[in-house]
């Protein structure tokens, strides 16, 4: 038998520390990646006739994505890197990849999925309109184009994401409005003991908030998000919310950066039909993992923020964790001492996890308010009334169903932005626990394809 | 060139440039009408330093521009003049490009 074949998809932190770890032990991984380069989103390098050095876009994270950037370059030639290219089914043993509308079957032995994560939205009515952005897209537009999404804007929602990007714009000269926080300030206090398993990362988070208030940026936490203002054809105009005293206020702007914490991509997990297990923390379905990243399906393994949001550093270690597991269910060596040290790093990793889920909490309680002329899905425009008359005049209490009947879900974005709020209104207007709503069903492809793609047969 | 029809909305542009600005010039075409954009741009930078909006919803709930920039949500989508639907958040800008940012399938409608 020849080298075992392993196909890692994705090419951010995780991919890239999985890929070198299998190289490593002399093994050479195909590794499939969606997008131009590698460096996923957190890392994502600018085109190469941009200018700014690594410390002006990555910040106090500079050392980390250079390194990250240095270990990928050294190894090209080493692995088969096929950029550009989209995993949008996993089938009976093989990933199926379209490049340049050209799609084919690449069978695998081991499967390592470093597929990341998206933004986590909750919708609020007139979210819709154009200069609405997620603050993950906020984030590329400044770190791979220099862009600001708008000349006046707002950041409103909650996690850590918030203030990270919020003072990334101040700095680089970018006018912030407000940064809107709907999780109420005594949480972050209550969450300290579990934030403090990484004193180094909450020491930025503290730097941040105070950057914006000494920028003049006005901060307010425990807020509730009423309406984005603004017009069907001119787009966003502001911002109205209810502060924690329950006044309503207002902001002009002409772009908001709306996200609340992140959410794993599981599609390509669920294509692969590994279990799920329901998370009651983040009230949201997540793939099971056992030890190092292993999933119920022998030879498929996941890293990185797709598993669980962890962020950056413990994907870096997630994706070592999952290629050591890929090589001792191989029968190949791995160093022991080095796997028990990344295992315990991790633990620190989830208990610091734990502290932001705790401090920065999904604010599903927004689901039962949001009026009913307010879209939730955004790809076609179905609005939380419509949802709610699925479950109320025809019945559906779970969430396939309900994507069935009045296609919230449906959309090309498939369920990415609006299913867990979906479920959450679903929840509500049943009356029955989130948990029995169910999950949105991956489907293949994962992302739309060109109707021009052709199969490739070998 | 058809000039009644404004991508811009007549009101400008929606993406502010921070930095990076000395970048060479390229030329597109946006709806008909010529526009620079800097080599390095995504479409969708390069649209957004034109107009407000990048397509309309075909819900009828308004214009669009876009909305995560990671080639997810599937906000973004303008066409070549050839009817080539492109992603603009990942697609780069190139020399000589002509797109159009209504869905050339919208405009058959009528006829069906």
């Amino acid at each position: 038998m020849g080298q075992p074949r392993v196909i890692v998809i994705g090419a951010g932190p995780a991919g890239v520390r999985c890929a070198e770890t299998l190289v490593a032990a002399g093994l050479r991984p195909t590794v499939v990646d969606d997008n131009r380069r590698d460096g996923g989103q957190i890392y994502r390098r600018q085109p190469d006739n941009f200018t700014r050095p690594y410390a002006k876009l990555y910040g106090t994270e500079a050392e980390k994505a250079q390194a990250l950037h240095a270990s990928f370059d050294a190894l090209r030639g080493r692995i088969d890197y096929l950029p550009e290219t989209l995993a949008w089914n996993i089938s009976e043993g093989a990933v199926h990849v379209v490049h340049k509308q050209r799609t084919r079957g690449i069978p695998y032995d081991a499967l390592v999925i470093c597929s990341g994560a998206t933004d986590r939205l909750m919708p609020v009515k007139g979210w819709h309109y154009a200069g609405t952005y997620s603050l993950g897209a906020s984030q590329i537009a400044l770190k791979a184009q220099a862009c600001a999404i708008g000349s006046q804007v707002v950041f409103m929602g909650s996690g850590p994401l918030l203030y990270l990007v919020a003072s990334q714009y101040v700095k680089a000269g970018a006018q912030v409005v407000a940064v809107l926080d709907t999780s109420p300030f005594l949480r972050r206090v209550a969450a300290l003991p579990k934030l403090l398993a990484r004193p180094d990362v909450l020491r930025n988070g503290f730097a941040l908030v105070s950057n914006l208030k000494r920028a003049g940026v006005q901060v307010l936490t425990g807020i509730t998000p009423v309406e984005i203002t603004g017009t069907p054809e001119a787009g966003v105009q502001g911002v109205v919310i209810r502060d924690r005293g329950g006044s309503e206020r207002s902001f002009y702007c002409d772009a908001v950066a709306m996200g609340y914490h992140l959410r794993p991509e599981t599609q390509l997990a669920d294509l692969a039909r590994c279990a799920f297990r329901f998370d009651h923390e983040t009230r949201q379905w997540l793939p099971e993992t056992g030890e190092d990243g292993r999933t119920s399906v022998p030879g498929v393994y996941l890293g990185g923020d797709g598993v669980k949001v962890l962020g950056a550093d413990a994907a870096e270690i997630g994706g070592r964790l999952a290629a050591m597991a890929v090589l001792k269910d191989l029968q190949l060596p791995v160093a022991e001492p080095e796997l028990r040290r990344l295992r315990q790093e991790q633990a620190r990793m989830d208990r610091f996890r734990r502290g932001l889920v705790q401090a920065f909490p999904w604010p599903a309680q927004q689901a039962a308010q949001l009026p009913d002329e307010a879209i939730v899905c955004r790809c076609e425009a179905v609005t939380a009334g419509d949802l709610r008359r699925t479950v109320n005049e025809r019945g559906a209490q779970e969430a396939n169903r309900a994507k069935a009947l009045c296609r919230v879900g449906m959309g090309r974005c498939q369920g990415r932005y609006c299913g867990h709020a979906g479920a959450e209104i679903i929840a509500h207007a049943a009356g029955v626990p989130l948990e029995q709503v169910g999950r949105l069903r991956g489907q293949a492809p994962v992302k739309p394809l060109p109707v021009a793609v052709r199969e490739e047969l070998e | 060139m058809n000039l009644s029809r404004s991508t811009s909305g007549g009101a400008g542009r929606r993406f502010a440039r921070l930095a990076e600005t000395d970048r060479q010039p390229l030329r597109i075409v946006i709806d008909g009408r010529p526009a620079q954009a800097l080599a390095g741009d995504t479409l969708m930078v390069a649209v957004l330093n034109h107009a407000r909006q990048l397509r309309a919803s075909e819900f009828g709930d308004g214009k669009r521009a876009g909305f995560c920039l990671m080639g997810a949500c599937q906000d973004c989508w303008v066409w070549t003049a050839g009817g080539a639907r492109l992603r603009a958040c990942t697609t780069m800008a190139e020399e000589g490009m002509h797109i159009v940012t209504t869905q050339p399938e919208a405009a058959w409608a009528s006829h069906a």
